[in-house]
C-alpha cells in the first residue's frame, strides 16, 4: 500500500475559500416562508381548490423549494443542503401541529355546546336518541368501576412481576416474562377484548358485565404497568439495595422498605399514564361490555356503559343531537385523560428519584 | 499554514453569566500555547471562541474580536462552519463517531468539504495516521469501528481526523486528562511534531505537561467563583514557571493555591 | 492476608444464608415470581383459546379461509375469508407508516435539535400528552372533521395522478376510504413514534455532535453524522410499536370508513376493510358461529403484530452494536 502512494501526486485536502461568504440575512427563511404561504393561497384561489389541506402542502412544496433556490443561489450548495433540512423539519412541525390542534379545539368547542352539569349528572334513561338532553352519568360511573377494577388486577400483578425481573429474575424464566411482556405490549386492544370473550363468555357462559371488560383491560394494562415500574426500579442505585443488606435486613424487607418507596414516584406516575391509556379503550369494552342507557351501578351483572363505547354509540345514531352529545362525552373523556396525566406528570416531576435526570 | 491569532477585547457570555472578560493576546504560529489556571477561571470557554465552538452552548455569546491572520472569525458575514473546518480542535474525552470505521473517521472531516477520489482519500487518510503517530497500530484494521480502539489510540484518531483537513489551527481542550501516563506521553510527542506545521494551543490542567509541551504559557484565573475569567499574564513558558511577573501566577504554579 | 476463613465466622456466615430463605423472603420471591409466571399463562391462554376457536371456525368454512372476498359465516354453507381484511390492513398501515415516520422523525429532531429552546420544552410536553388521546376521539375528529377536508384533495389526486391506478376514483362517494384511514391512522401514531425517536435523539451524545461541529459540519450535517446513525435503532423500534398501534387499531378505522368487502387497489374508492374494524362492525350482529369466525380472523391480527414485533427486536439486536453505548 505504501509504495503506491510514490507513484501517485500527493493529495491534499481541498483547500479552503474565505472564511467569510455570502450568507442570508437573518429573516430570510420567515420571508421565504411567509411569501410561499401567500403563494400557496393565491394558488389556491385561483384555481378554485377548496380544500384548504392542498394549499397547506402548495405551501410547504413551494417553502422548500424556494428554500433550496435561494440558499443554492446565494450560501452555495452546502448550505443549501442544511437550509432545506431545517425547513423541512419545520414544515413537518406545522404539518404535525396544524391537525393536532384542530382535533383539540374542535373537541373542546364542540363539546361545550352540551356539557353542562346536568349532562354529568344524568343518563340516556327515557331519551330517545333522536332527541336532545340526557346525559353521560352511567357512562361515566361504568368508565370508573371498569378502569378501577381493571387496575386492581393489573397494578399488583405488573408491580409484582417488575420487582421479580429487577430484584429476583436470573435464568431462563426471566428472559421468557421479559420476551412475552415486550409481545403482550403489542397486542391489539380488540385481541384482548377477543380472548376474554373466548373464554369468559363462550366458554364459560357469562353475559356482558363491566368485569368483563375489566380484565380485558388489566390484560392491556400488565405490560405497561410491567415496562414502567422495571424502568424506575432500575433506576435505585444499587448501593441503597447493598447498604440495606449489609445492615442484615432482608432482601423481601429491602425491597418493600427501601427499593419500592425510593421508586414510588415513578411507579405511580406509570401506573397512572397506563390508567390513563386502558380509559380510552373502546373495542374490548363493545365487545364485553355491551353498553345500555340505564345506570348500572354493579360491574359484576349485566351491561353496563363506558365513556368510549357512550362516544361511538351516539355518533354512530348520527343524529344532530346525538352527535352533539358524542362530542361533550369526548370532552369528558379526555379531560379525564388529561387530568390523570397531568397529576401522573406532577408526581413524576415531584417526587423524582435523585438519580433521575 | 500555521497561522497566527490575535484576539482584542475579547468577552464571553453564557446567558447573563460573563464567563470571561476583555481578553487580548497573540498566539504565535507554529507554536505551543498553553492554558493553565484554576477550574472554572474561563480557558476552556476561551479555547472554544476561538473556533466558534462556544455560541453551540444554548446561551453562548462572544464580545470582541478574533483575528486569524487579517480575517476577523467574528466579522459579519463569516461563516461559523468555515471557522471551525479552518480551526480544528480535539476535545478532552476521544470521541470519534462509533458508527464509522477508523478510515471513515479520518475521512469524515474531507467528505463534509468537497469530493474526493477513493485514491485521494486513502492517501490523504494515511498521511494524516502517520501524522498522528497511529499507522501501525491501525493499518490492518482500518475498516473496523474507531470506538474499539484503546483510550490514547482513540485520541490519537481524533488527532488525525483533526489534522486531515488540514486546518490552520489545532485547538485542544486538554487532551490528557482522561488518558493513562504512557498515552498521555505519546500525545505530547505528537504535540511537539505537529507544532512544525499548525498554530497549537491547549488547555491542560496539568502544569509540568504545559512546561514540557509548550513554548508559550497564558495564566488564567478569576477574582471570585461567579466573576468571569481573566488573563492574568502570558510570556514564554520558561519565564512562567522561572520568573513569572505576576504573583498570583507563581503563587498558583508553586501550588499555594487552585 | 487471611487465607483461611475462621470457623467463628463461618459459621456465622452459613446462619446469614439461612436467613435469607426465611419465610418473608420465600412468600415475597414467590408472590413475584408467581406474578411472572401469570403473564406467562395469559399469553399461553391466549393463543391457545384463540388458536382453538379458529380451529372450530375453519374447520366449517366452506372456502379457503386465507383467499375469500366474503364474510358470510351465517351463510349455508359458511363462507368467509380474509383477504379483503388483510390487504386493506396492511395497505391502511402501510400508508400510515410512509406519513408518519418521516414526519415523526422531522418533529422529534425539532424538538431535540432544532426548535428554539422556549419551543420545545412545551411542545414535547404537548406531543407527549397528545399520545394518550383516546382513538375514539381521534376517529370522531376524523369522521366529522377530516373527511370532508380530504374530499377535495381525493378528487385533485383522482385527476392529476389518477393514471398511477391506486389513486384512480372510480366509484363516487365521500373520502370514507383506505387512504382516509391511513391518514388518520398517521396521525394518530405520530405522537408515539415521535416521543420515542425524540428521547433517542436528545440521548445522542454530545461529544460526538461537537466532534462533527468542529470539522466544520453544518447542522444538518451534524445530525446526519453523530445524531440520525445513533438513533436508527431507536427510529426502528418507535415505527414498529406505532405499525403495532395501526394494525390493530379499532374504533377510528370503524369510525371512518364505510367497509365493504371489496379488495380494490383504488385506494380512493370507499370501500374494504380491516381485521379490527370488522370485529367491531360484525360483533353486534354475529352469532356464535359468526363470533368464533370473527375470533379466528382476531387471531390473524394478532400473528400479525406479533410478527411486526419480532423483526423490530430483531432488527435492534442485529444493530447493537451500531448504539454507542460502548463509546
Amino acid at each position: 500500500m505504501s509504495h503506491a502512494v510514490q507513484d501517485r501526486p500527493v493529495a491534499f485536502a481541498k483547500p479552503r475559500g474565505p472564511l467569510a461568504h455570502a450568507r442570508l440575512p437573518r429573516w430570510a427563511p420567515a420571508a421565504v416562508a411567509a411569501g410561499s404561504v401567500a403563494a400557496g393561497t393565491g394558488i389556491g384561489l385561483a384555481a378554485g381548490w377548496h380544500s384548504k389541506v392542498q394549499w397547506g402542502m402548495l405551501s410547504a412544496l413551494l417553502f422548500v423549494l424556494a428554500t433550496y433556490v435561494v440558499t443554492t443561489k446565494v450560501e452555495g450548495a452546502r448550505q443549501a443542503k442544511d437550509r432545506i433540512a431545517t425547513s423541512l423539519v419545520w414544515v413537518c412541525f406545522v404539518l404535525a401541529v396544524v391537525p393536532l390542534l384542530s382535533l383539540a379545539w374542535v373537541t373542546v368547542s364542540k363539546g361545550l355546546e352540551v356539557l353542562d352539569g346536568y349532562f354529568l349528572t344524568h343518563s340516556m334513561n327515557g331519551v330517545l336518541e333522536v332527541e336532545a338532553g340526557g346525559g353521560v352519568y352511567h357512562a361515566l360511573l361504568g368508565t370508573i368501576e371498569q378502569v378501577a377494577i381493571a387496575t386492581l388486577i393489573a397494578a399488583p400483578i405488573g408491580l409484582l412481576t417488575a420487582v421479580y425481573l429487577v430484584e429476583y429474575g436470573t435464568g431462563k424464566l426471566a428472559k421468557a416474562v421479559t420476551f412475552f411482556v415486550d409481545v403482550m405490549t403489542g397486542i391489539p386492544s380488540i385481541v384482548a377484548g377477543l380472548f376474554v370473550l373466548s373464554t369468559w363468555t363462550l366458554m364459560l357462559g357469562f353475559g356482558p358485565s363491566g368485569f368483563a371488560g375489566a380484565m380485558a383491560l388489566a390484560i392491556l394494562m400488565m405490560p405497561v404497568v410491567v415496562r414502567s415500574t422495571e424502568e424506575m426500579l432500575k433506576l435505585v442505585p444499587n448501593e441503597l439495595r447493598e447498604a440495606s443488606l449489609a445492615l442484615g435486613v432482608p432482601k423481601w424487607r429491602t425491597i418493600l422498605k427501601v427499593v419500592l418507596p425510593t421508586a414510588i414516584g415513578g411507579i405511580t406516575t406509570g401506573v397512572m399514564l397506563a390508567i390513563a391509556r386502558i380509559t380510552g379503550e373502546t373495542a374490548p369494552i363493545l365487545l364485553l361490555v355491551f353498553g345500555t342507557k340505564l345506570i348500572n351501578p354493579n360491574p359484576f351483572e349485566g351491561a353496563q356503559s363506558s365513556l368510549p363505547l357512550y362516544v361511538y354509540e351516539q355518533y354512530a345514531v348520527g343524529t344532530d343531537a346525538a352527535v352533539a352529545r358524542a362530542w361533550a362525552a369526548a370532552l369528558v373523556l379526555i379531560a379525564f385523560v388529561m387530568i390523570l396525566n397531568l397529576v401522573a406528570r406532577g408526581i413524576a416531576r415531584w417526587k423524582a428519584p435523585k438519580t433521575g435526570r | 499554514m500555521a497561522k497566527r491569532i490575535d484576539v482584542s477585547g475579547l468577552s464571553a457570555y453564557y446567558g447573563a453569566h460573563k464567563a470571561i472578560d476583555d481578553i487580548s493576546m497573540t498566539v504565535e504560529p507554529r507554536s505551543v500555547t498553553a492554558f493553565i489556571g484554576p477550574s472554572g477561571c474561563g480557558k476552556s470557554t476561551f479555547l472554544r471562541t476561538l473556533n466558534r465552538m462556544h455560541e453551540v452552548t444554548p446561551g453562548g455569546r462572544v464580545e470582541g474580536k478574533v483575528m486569524l491572520d487579517d480575517e476577523n472569525l467574528y466579522g459579519s458575514g463569516v461563516d461559523p462552519v468555515a471557522v471551525r473546518r479552518t480551526v480544528g480542535m480535539v476535545f478532552q474525552r476521544p470521541n470519534p463517531f462509533p458508527t464509522m470505521s477508523i478510515f471513515d473517521n479520518v475521512a469524515a472531516g474531507l467528505r463534509l468539504n468537497g469530493t474526493y477520489k477513493k485514491s485521494e482519500l486513502a492517501d490523504i487518510v494515511e498521511r494524516s495516521l502517520k501524522g498522528a503517530n497511529l499507522w501501525n497500530e491501525v493499518k490492518d484494521r482500518l475498516n473496523k469501528p474507531g470506538s474499539g480502539l484503546s483510550g490514547g489510540q482513540q485520541q490519537r484518531l481524533c488527532i488525525a481526523r483533526a489534522i486531515a483537513v488540514e486546518p490552520d489551527v489545532l485547538l485542544m481542550d486538554e487532551p490528557c486528562s482522561a488518558l493513562d501516563p504512557i498515552s498521555t506521553l505519546a500525545i505530547e510527542d505528537l504535540i511537539g511534531e505537529l507544532k512544525e506545521r499548525f498554530t497549537i494551543v491547549i488547555v491542560t490542567h496539568n502544569m509540568q505537561q504545559a512546561a514540557r509541551v509548550s513554548d508559550r504559557t497564558a495564566f488564567f484565573n478569576l477574582a471570585a467563583v461567579g466573576q468571569p475569567g481573566k488573563l492574568i499574564e502570558l510570556d514564554d513558558t520558561e519565564r512562567i514557571f522561572s520568573n513569572p511577573s505576576v504573583q498570583a501566577t507563581e503563587d498558583y504554579i508553586s501550588g499555594r493555591f487552585g | 492476608m487471611v487465607t483461611t476463613t475462621p470457623p467463628a465466622i463461618e459459621k456465622n456466615r452459613s446462619r446469614r444464608a439461612k436467613n435469607a430463605s426465611r419465610p418473608g423472603d420465600r412468600i415475597f420471591s414467590g408472590l413475584s415470581k408467581g406474578s411472572g409466571i401469570t403473564l406467562l399463562v395469559i399469553m399461553a391462554a391466549i393463543a391457545a383459546f384463540l388458536t382453538y376457536r379458529t380451529v372450530l371456525a375453519v374447520s366449517k368454512d366452506s372456502t379457503n379461509f386465507f383467499t375469500t372476498f366474503e364474510w358470510n359465516p351465517a351463510g349455508d354453507p359458511p363462507v368467509f375469508g380474509i383477504a379483503v381484511l388483510a390487504f386493506g390492513t396492511i395497505v391502511s398501515s402501510v400508508i400510515a407508516m410512509v406519513i408518519a415516520v418521516p414526519v415523526a422523525i422531522g418533529i422529534a429532531l425539532f424538538i431535540s435539535h432544532y426548535a428554539p429552546r422556549k419551543l420545545a420544552k412545551p411542545l414535547a410536553y404537548v406531543v407527549d400528552l397528545l399520545a394518550a388521546v383516546p382513538s375514539i376521539i381521534y376517529g370522531l375528529w376524523g369522521a366529522i372533521f377530516l373527511v370532508p377536508y380530504l374530499d377535495g384533495l381525493n378528487q385533485w389526486l383522482d385527476q392529476y395522478l389518477g393514471w398511477t391506478y391506486i389513486f384512480d376514483k372510480s366509484a363516487d362517494g365521500v373520502a370514507r376510504n383506505l387512504f382516509t384511514v391511513g391518514i388518520l391512522l398517521a396521525i394518530m401514531i405520530l405522537p408515539i413514534i415521535t416521543n420515542v425517536t425524540r428521547e433517542v435523539f436528545l440521548q445522542a451524545p454530545k461529544m460526538h455532535e461537537e466532534a462533527a461541529l468542529a470539522l466544520g459540519a453544518t447542522r444538518w450535517e451534524v445530525v446526519r453524522m453523530a445524531v440520525l446513525p445513533f438513533g436508527r435503532s431507536g427510529i426502528i423500534s418507535a415505527s414498529m410499536l406505532g405499525l403495532g398501534r395501526a394494525l390493530g387499531e379499532t374504533m377510528a378505522v370503524a369510525v371512518v370508513l364505510s367497509p365493504s368487502f371489496v379488495l380494490s387497489g383504488h385506494l380512493l374508492d370507499p370501500g374494504g376493510g380491516t381485521f379490527a374494524q370488522n370485529i367491531a362492525a360484525k360483533f353486534n350482529e354475529a352469532d356464535d358461529y359468526g363470533r368464533d369466525a370473527l375470533i379466528a380472523s382476531g387471531l390473524v391480527l394478532f400473528v400479525i403484530t406479533l410478527l411486526v414485533n419480532g423483526a423490530a427486536r430483531w432488527i435492534i439486536a442485529r444493530r447493537k452494536e451500531y448504539s454507542g453505548a460502548n463509546a
